[in-house]
């Protein structure tokens, strides 16, 4: 796979009824890098994610995949491209994880055609990829969550796109499963270039794990691009509304948001570091 | 870890699918049989595939040849389409309760029906027009009533419940009004019967099931991609929107054809589609397997009702049985898990 699909928006406006949701919003998502939106609940995120994944029509505005109208595009076509694994996916009860994976392969099957050598090696990849082989005969619904979320991960995989968004991937998972599902993706990027576009609500994984940083206030973008830029207290402030202090991940380098609440005032010997 | 691994759990969970659909379609081919072997008198297997074959053997060709073969072959039509339009409600809405004859579209075929005999005092193929015609717009009614940004599960089940219950209040009312001459040729709309099954209606419903089966199956696949819930669907490629309303045409045709021919067959199409999913296990379509136990479920209820009970009972009466406790039980379970459908 060659990651040279490039997408970004143009004036997207997202409405539900006449409810407005995303407003006049220029986005670029950088191609082959992990991008990460932020932003309070219910600011549109998943709206826009669904959007940019062809889900959604845009009240105006579009959403522009390599130089063409999304919307206009082959809904199989467009399922090659981009894959979503959405904030809360559904399995059909008693379903096999190989089963539930193989789905994904339905963008690349033909009408009437079987199952073929070349699904069932894209299975196996993506099984393998998410460290999922040993669980290929198991129920989905007898998994645990860390485990039913790599396997939504692989049949995803499955789907062999350049271009991955994922909403909110590590909701319900524990600490260590949340990083494990977070470098599992980044390998996907590293190794193949997979272009990764996350909602991710943890704002120190976000800043952590992502190249591009965009940061949604109720449907507007308010700022986007390196971290260590765009995780600052102000947006904390602007985005949050909440007082917090910056600090430099020792680990990563890359910015850390502590925040400071109504009961802890700021001491002011602590400088944050810089 | 190879592909030949991975092929091996997919070999075996088809073979148990493929165990499953071969001893159903034995069992639905033997019943057939056994259907057309029974009755007043009886007829030894040989004189019934005589008959099959268009020999003219005394007695045999016209007992089995124009009384018992077509109420079987409706039996198996209707059983069929039934199932099909049931599992198809159950797995687009991915409840076991979205069925047909549980949200009110076979009680507005049941209501139109008795409203013609009763008090238009209509008969015939009009009836069957007319409780088609009932039955596409009791489904419309209830799509329409619970659309609010695309259809959701649960309201359309909520919804469809309590048109079934104001149509079966209309039936009920138009029934104490109704003259005695009238009560038989309505109760066949209540309760569902084969009994006086004809070639003609044989033909309709084979043409039927032909026709919207075709398109259904055309269907399958992209129809348990929407079991993957919406967003995943369109994701994978999958138009939801098209797909639904050509599924919904295809089980709403199925169900009305059906139910112009044989009444309301109670809970056949309830109960084969979560039947065949206990049988088939959870891989492939339950098209095909719900057919097969639709059609098993009526030629078997049939024989019961005619035979095996003392007095005869229309079929509906028996499926009747057999599927109200599963209902109560489902209602029972849908509220332990906390009310939420
Ligand atoms: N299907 C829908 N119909 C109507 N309103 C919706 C729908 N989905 C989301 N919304 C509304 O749109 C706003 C943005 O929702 P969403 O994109 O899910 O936010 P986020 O993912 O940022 O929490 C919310 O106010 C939400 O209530
Ligand atoms: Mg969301």
């Amino acid at each position: 796979m060659t990651a040279t699909h490039s997408l970004h928006t143009e004036q997207l406006s997202l409405a539900y009824g006449d409810r407005t949701v995303v407003d006049h919003l220029d986005l670029t998502i950088p191609t082959g890098k992990i991008t990460t939106i932020v932003g309070a609940n219910a600011c549109g995120k998943s709206t826009l994610l669904r959007a940019m994944s062809r889900l959604m029509a845009p009240s105006s505005g579009q959403v522009v995949l390599d130089g063409k109208d999304l919307h206009r595009l082959p809904t199989k076509e467009v399922a090659r491209t981009l894959g979503l694994l959405p904030q809360s996916p559904i399995a059909p009860e008693g379903i096999a994880v190989a089963d539930l994976v193989g789905r994904g392969r339905h963008p690349h099957q033909k009408v009437f055609a079987r199952w073929s050598a070349e699904d069932e090696a894209a299975v196996l990849a993506a099984l393998e990829a998410t460290d999922t082989v040993a669980l290929a005969d198991r129920a989905v619904d007898e998994l645990s969550g860390g485990q039913r979320q790599r396997v939504w991960i692989a049949m995803a995989l499955a789907q062999q796109t350049d271009l991955l968004f994922l909403d909110e991937p590590t909701t319900f998972l524990d600490v260590s499963h949340q990083v494990e599902v977070l470098d599992l993706l980044t390998d996907l990027n590293r190794e193949r270039g997979t272009t990764i576009v996350m909602v991710l609500h943890d704002l120190n994984l976000a800043a952590r794990y992502a190249d591009h940083l965009i940061a949604v206030a109720a449907g507007r973008l308010h700022a986007a691009g390196d971290p260590v830029n765009v995780l600052t207290e102000a947006t904390v402030r602007d985005v949050f509304g909440l007082e917090s202090q910056i600090m430099v991940d020792p680990t990563s380098g890359k910015p850390m948001m502590l925040p400071i609440g109504r009961h802890h005032a700021r001491a002011s010997d602590t400088a944050p570091v810089s | 870890m190879s592909v030949d691994v991975l092929a091996a759990g997919r070999a075996r969970r088809a073979l148990r699918r493929r165990g499953a659909l071969t001893t159903l379609a034995v069992l639905v081919l033997g019943t057939f049989l056994v259907t057309l072997m029974v009755g007043q008198t009886f007829y030894p297997p040989l004189d019934v595939l005589r008959v099959i074959a268009g020999e003219t053997v005394p007695g045999a060709s016209f007992t089995v040849g124009e009384l018992r073969l077509p109420r079987a072959m409706l039996a198996v039509l209707a059983g069929a389409a039934f199932a099909l339009g049931g599992v198809t409600f159950q797995t687009m809405l991915r409840n076991p309760l979205a069925s047909p004859d549980i949200i009110g579209i076979t009680h507005g075929a049941s209501a139109a029906a008795v409203f013609g005999i009763t008090v238009l005092s209509v008969s015939g193929a009009l009836i069957s027009f007319v409780a088609v015609v009932a039955a596409l717009a009791t489904a419309m009614l209830i799509y329409v009533l619970s659309f609010k940004d695309g259809v959701v599960g649960t309201r359309l089940i909520l919804i469809g419940i309590g048109i079934a219950a104001m149509l079966q209040s209309v039936v009920s009312y138009l029934l104490v009004r109704a003259a005695t001459w009238d009560l038989p040729a309505a109760m066949r709309w209540i309760t569902g019967s084969l009994n006086g099954a004809t070639w003609s209606e044989v033909v309709t419903l084979l043409a039927a099931v032909i026709a919207f089966g075709v398109l259904l199956l055309s269907q399958s696949r992209r129809l348990d991609l929407l079991q993957l819930g919406d967003d995943t669907a369109s994701a994978l490629g999958v138009r939801v929107e098209r797909t639904r309303v050509l599924v919904i045409i295809a089980a709403v045709g199925l169900i009305a054809f059906a139910t112009a021919a044989a009444g309301p067959i109670a809970f056949v199409a309830f109960l084969s589609g979560p039947i065949a999913a206990r049988l088939v296990g959870p891989t492939g379509s339950l098209l095909v397997p719900a057919a097969l136990v639709g059609a098993l479920l009526v030629l078997v209820a049939d024989l019961a009702g005619q035979f095996a009970l003392g007095a005869r009972y229309p079929v509906g009466v028996v499926t009747g049985v057999l599927g109200a406790p599963y209902l109560v039980y489902l209602l029972i379970r849908t509220n332990r898990a906390g009310g939420s459908l």
